[in-house]
């Protein structure tokens, strides 16, 4: 295919002329006639429980059409909200699922939590109706600290504890007998900080119901259209499946935020088919804030033991994990198989033991956001490595060498269960040390010091399970899904080419880059193929995008069935031409039989038009296929930032980055280093700014922008990012994943810089000011 | 937001009037506090008066030792001008760094000054310069005008027309932002006239202040090292999320020693 | 209340109640649905939009205020088939991703370019201070407005 337009070009995403020009279809942007407002009702309290509702007076405002409370959900037989991964506990038991009903019941469990849902001809009429609720809670107790979780009182009723899992992973003897035979142990408290995922589309839903046929349209600001329609029918039981097209249009932005089934567009769908009207609703962003999955919100201790040489020896990880007041929709896994099994990292650490105690508190539900338990995995493994290299006066980067799996000892099978596939973690560690040139910092430093100021280096050698996930193994672990993808491939009559994919984009640029792989495969120019996604109405199954899994999961399917395309194809051309299909040859778009050639053009019209056609063949030129992975992606790659510390202030700068990742093949490079610098901005925003706090009464103090502090265009340099390649080894296009590797491996890189430079490992995420001066001034 | 009726008076007096006359008025400027209230149900006003387009608000002049600023001047208008620029290039300097661009666009010095929001910028300006708030109906000297945390001198339906600075030899403002805001977590703003030096600060308290022994230190000798023991001013603190009583008053200190390390090495 | 104000060159008169927003008369009343909205402390900057010229926060500003003035958004300053030259920056940058702050991107982007003050890496990132994107980390954002600016004065010329 065209080297403009094909595998590893960087082509112009088609996507953005909509979006430049103020075309694109953002749920909000739709209307349907007839259309009502929604407006939710939102607990005031961290903890309370619903004495009354009392909406009479409200349905007293002009336009105010209805509004329905738990009891009204629960009344219709609407089922709860479910968690769709079992995780067990060490003991063999189940975790432990709070009811998570879509409007609370009885009780209210975070502030922010709906408990009704107003609806009215105008948002205007929704709103005020809203405020003329009278809601008559009786407060109690919350829970809201994660380390004293466990202790406290149990915030559910009819539980024991708050307590969802104790889970583990790994041999803890073993790692115990090498923690207690090591030379040196590095002993580390770590706090990982609760994060707010903040899209800048705030979430959106517009319901609508035909009663004439009984089906449910849903558009939704949703990551994974499909998993939304299966769990709003197969739990949640609103409509069977086939009567329920849930539409996932122009989304602004997701970050794991937009993976989960929530309340609102669950009770807004229906609602819909109560009142008889479409109804749309849109958060405001104080909503974002307050009911929008958090991420993060770790507390660990940790262990690494080292032998003389150096040589890693036993790591053990115990963490406590704030999963929130309820099991997000994969709130159980991400603290657990996304996070224990990654804390091998990059090294040949014999012996690991990771032991999560996954905790309930009044605070709002805890699940995936960008990078999703290898944010935590990293921070735990790149810091206490750091800190052991300060402990032991090595060479932060000369340890991680020395430990580091080598390219000859791959596959490698960690003890945290995973097996690695492929990687050159040196060769992105050489490379990142050039970048950055480690050798002349001591200059820089020194230059930095000359100025009143304090200059620290940090690294980050990351590893990240991506391409998620292989169906029987996520399952045999907990899974309630499966983790392939779907691709279909339309060879329409005339030659052009419809893309249909499970996966979806909601910034990351498929209808491009999914466009360069099925052009480049197919011979078909770049401009005859579009891609289709995000409607389960047009696209047969999908399960979504997150987890850095487009490419290397729905990518595959695409290639498996074009595949069958080729396939086929070649039959029909050898059948044209009267030649053996095995003398067929498919290149650069054409089948090629000795001097015959037909194009794909030439062929698809035949199978439209059966007129020369193989009498045991089907018409017509469609394939789907179902690629399921046989492991996981193992991007990697090293990170390494450079930091100034204002004294007299305690402000710290990021004053330089470098980012040099293995994502394998790379089909877009563009696009690749966006996402890149998308994710490492996140990750600095974790490092230095983004705190969501919850005072001891579970109020979030920082609940807007005023507050929570995102990283905006000054507050981040120019970042230096490059790649190294080693391909996926099991999959058709050898890539592994971009999507997350940024906020995954800068944050440890950045703590470890500001670390450097106050010479101290007591920071904790964000290095406020604040906080710096304090450590400065030894307060 | 809650409906409420709309004027445009074409005059100043006419706009007093609408305000004696409604039931719970609000007067409206450039809006970037009031309008957010609003959209978030926290504030309710009855009636809003529009003021701008008022001539008695308008107008940058420069006469003598005064710098004469309109009330309804937006920050970035401030900022742009050069009456300001050459007379009090310390005050444009602090007007360029009012929120963000878009904000500066429609926020008034007037609005500003009127709300006394603890943590805006130009009421550390208006004491550092010993400013005379003009008002439809008298004037104000700056240290008289601001009374605590969003409580000024002025009237319920008081305007302020314009704002009259004195124009020192040398001035320069110091902010440390709010990170996430970008309001002041503390700004401070040192003017010296002529050896008698003036310290505004915003951020630090309820409202903005002036400190007494800065001012003192700084007369005496205009460097930075004359703050390092300088009695901070004795208000309580204002401690949030991003900064702590302590951390503030520190910054109080050094955001000052700052400024007066610029004017002392004659770049302001 | 009646207005009547320009939007995109188009004149309107319209009748609005007093309390409308600017960001809501443009997306419900004029259909003009690139102008977002992304917050409700007018931190975020989606919703950024010309005011005779300015960039201004249109969930800040009532409609009753434009009356007889200019307002321009997204959708007024190039089309597909004609790029302003910071559309084109854009997108020939990756400055975008999932598009939602970028028509605001752009618009205060181009009011930073015409206000003529020196455009560096630095300047840039400051003058962006009012728009949040959680996408693209801004590194190519400041690509695109110094690659905007350039070919903006070269036009100019």
């Amino acid at each position: 295919m065209s080297a403009e337009t094909g595998i590893g070009a960087a082509v112009k995403r088609r996507e953005d002329l909509r979006f430049i020009t103020g075309q694109g279809n953002y749920t909000d942007d739709l209307n349907v006639p007839g259309q009502a407002y929604g407006v939710f009702l939102r607990s005031p309290y961290a903890r309370a429980r619903i004495n009354a509702v009392d909406a009479a007076d409200a349905l007293q405002v002009e336009g105010a059409l209805a509004v329905f409370t738990g009891q009204d959900t629960a009344a219709d037989g609407l089922g709860d909200l479910p968690c769709g991964w079992l995780v067990k506990s060490r003991d063999g038991s189940d975790m432990v699922s709070a009811p998570h009903p879509p409007l609370a019941v009885s009780q209210v469990n975070y502030v922010g939590e709906p408990y009704g849902l107003v609806v009215a001809e105008s948002l205007a009429a929704a709103r005020q109706a809203a405020e003329r609720v009278d809601a008559d809670f009786e407060e109690l107790t919350p829970v809201v600290a994660t380390a004293r979780a466990a202790q406290a009182s149990p915030i559910h009723q009819g539980l024991e504890d708050n307590l969802a899992y104790d889970w583990e992973l790994g041999d803890e003897a073993a790692t115990d007998a090498a923690l207690s035979a090591a030379v040196h142990v590095t002993r580390l408290d770590l706090t990982n900080n609760r994060l707010i995922p903040n899209a800048i589309e705030p979430r959106a839903a517009l319901a609508t119901f035909d009663p004439t046929n009984g089906e449910y349209q849903l558009r939704t600001t949703s990551q994974n259209p499909h998993l939304e329609r299966l769990v709003l029918s197969a739990f949640v039981q609103i409509a069977p499946e086939h009567k329920l097209r849930v539409v996932a249009p122009d989304v602004g932005g997701g970050f794991g935020s937009k993976i989960f089934v929530y309340a609102e567009e669950t009770v807004v769908t229906w609602a819909a088919a109560k009142v008889g009207r479409p109804i749309k609703w849109t958060a405001q962003r104080s909503e974002s804030f307050l009911a929008d999955a958090h991420g993060r919100d770790h507390v660990t201790h940790a262990e690494l033991g080292l032998d003389e040489a150096g040589r890693f020896t036993a790591l053990k990880v115990s963490t406590t994990a704030n999963l929130g007041a309820y099991l997000s929709t994969f709130g159980s896994s991400v603290p657990t198989y996304l996070y224990g099994t990654l804390l091998a990292g990059q090294y040949k650490t014999p012996n690991i033991h990771v032991r999560t105690h996954g905790v309930y508190t009044n605070t709002a539900p805890v699940d995936a956001y960008r990078g999703a338990g290898r944010p935590e995995a990293t921070f735990v493994v790149e810091r206490i490595i750091e800190a052991a290299a300060r402990e032991t006066g090595r060479d932060p980067a000369e340890l991680r060498r020395l430990n580091m799996i080598a390219p000859e000892d791959f596959p490698y099978q960690t003890p945290v269960a995973l097996v690695y596939d492929t990687g050159n973690y040196q060769a992105s560690l050489d490379k990142a040390l050039r970048l950055a040139d480690y050798a002349g910092f001591g200059q820089r430093r020194a230059a930095s010091q000359a100025a009143g100021k304090r200059r620290g280096i940090g690294f980050s050698c990351y590893i990240e399970a991506c391409g998620l996930a292989p169906s029987q193994l996520a399952i045999q672990l907990g899974a309630g899904v499966g983790l392939y993808e779907s691709g279909e491939i339309r060879v329409n009559p005339t030659g052009s080419v419809t893309v249909f994919t499970g996966s979806h984009s909601h910034g990351q640029g498929h209808e491009t880059t999914f466009a360069q792989v099925v052009s480049d495969k197919l011979g078909v120019p770049f401009d005859d193929v579009e891609v289709v996604h995000g409607d389960t109405g047009r696209v047969e199954f999908g399960l979504g995008t997150y987890g850095s899994r487009s490419l290397a999961v729905g990518g595959s399917a695409l290639i498996c069935a074009s595949d069958k395309i080729i396939a086929k194809g070649t039959r029909i051309a050898a059948h044209m031409m009267q030649a053996e299909p095995d003398s067929v040859a498919f290149e650069a778009g054409a089948f090629i039989s000795g001097n015959q050639r037909l194009t794909l053009q030439e062929v698809a019209f035949a199978a439209y038009v059966p007129a020369d056609y193989p009498p045991d063949l089907e018409p017509g030129l469609s394939e789907k296929a179902f690629y399921d992975p046989e492991n996981f992606t193992y991007p990697a790659g090293a990170h390494i930032a450079e930091v100034e510390v204002d004294e007299a202030t305690g402000v710290v700068q990021l004053a330089n980055f470098v980012a040099v990742d293995d994502f394998g093949h790379v089909i877009n490079p563009m696009i690749v280093d966006g996402q890149v610098h998308g994710g490492l901005a996140q990750g600095a925003g974790q490092a230095l700014l983004e705190h969501g706090i919850y005072d001891a009464d579970g109020q979030l103090t920082t609940g807007s922008y005023m507050d929570y502090c995102m990283p905006r265009a000054d507050d981040v340099p120019d970042f230096t990012v490059d790649t190294t390649v080693t391909p996926c080894t099991h999959n058709p296009l050898g890539v592994k994943g971009c999507g997350e590797a940024g906020a995954i491996g800068s944050p440890a890189a950045i703590i470890n810089a500001v670390t450097d430079a106050l010479g101290t490992e007591d920071i904790t995420m964000p290095a406020t000011p604040e906080q710096v001066w304090r450590k400065l001034r030894g307060l | 937001m809650n409906p409420f009726n709309y004027h445009k008076p074409s005059s100043l007096a006419a706009a007093v009037a609408l305000h004696r006359d409604a039931e719970d008025p609000a007067y409206l400027s450039g809006g970037h506090t009031l309008l957010p209230t609003m959209t978030q149900r926290l504030a309710a006003p009855s009636d809003l008066i529009d003021l701008e387009g008022l001539t008695e608000l308008t107008g940058i002049a420069a006469q003598g030792s005064v710098l004469s600023i309109g009330a309804f001047t937006r920050h970035a208008e401030v900022a742009a001008s050069s009456e300001v620029r050459g007379a009090l290039p310390a005050l444009a300097d602090l007007a360029e760094g009012v929120g963000d661009a878009q904000v500066r666009n429609r926020g008034t010095m007037g609005g500003s000054l009127a709300n006394s929001d603890p943590a805006a910028d130009y009421p550390a300006a208006a004491l550092a310069l010993n400013a005379v708030i003009r008002t439809d109906r008298r004037e104000i000297a700056a240290d008289d005008y601001f009374r605590g945390l969003f409580e000024t001198a002025l009237a319920e339906d008081e305007v302020i027309t314009r704002i009259d600075f004195a124009v020192p030899s040398r001035a320069a403002y110091e902010k440390f932002p709010n990170p996430a805001s970008r309001y002041a977590t503390v700004g401070v703003m040192v003017a010296d006239f002529r050896g008698a030096v003036r310290v505004g600060i915003t951020g630090a308290g309820p409202c903005a202040c002036r400190a007494p022994a800065f001012e003192a230190a700084l007369s005496a000798r205009l460097a930075p090292a004359s703050l390092d023991d300088a009695e901070l001013p004795a208000i309580d603190f204002n401690s949030d999320l991003h900064a702590s009583a302590e951390y503030r008053a520190h910054l109080v200190r050094v955001m000052a020693q700052r400024a007066t390390a610029r004017i002392a090495a004659g770049t302001d | 209340m009646n207005l009547s104000l320009t939007v995109n060159g188009v004149e309107h008169s319209l009748d609005v109640p007093a309390n409308t927003l600017l960001a809501d008369l443009l997306r419900s009343q004029l259909r003009l649905t690139g102008t977002h909205v992304g917050c409700d402390t007018s931190q975020c900057g989606a919703c950024t939009v010309h005011l005779d010229g300015r960039s201004v926060k249109a969930c800040t500003v009532l409609a009753a205020q434009t009356q007889g003035r200019a307002v321009t958004t997204i959708e007024g300053i190039g089309s597909p088939d004609d790029l302003h030259p910071m559309q084109a920056a854009f997108r020939d940058c990756h400055a975008l991703q999932c598009g939602f702050c970028t028509p605001a991107m752009i618009l205060r982007a181009i009011e930073l370019v015409e206000s003529g003050s020196a455009l560096d890496n630095r300047t840039v990132r400051e003058g962006l201070e009012g728009n949040i994107c959680r996408c693209t980390g801004y590194h190519n954002i400041v690509k695109a407005v110094l690659t905007a600016g350039e070919a903006m004065q070269e036009q100019a010329r």
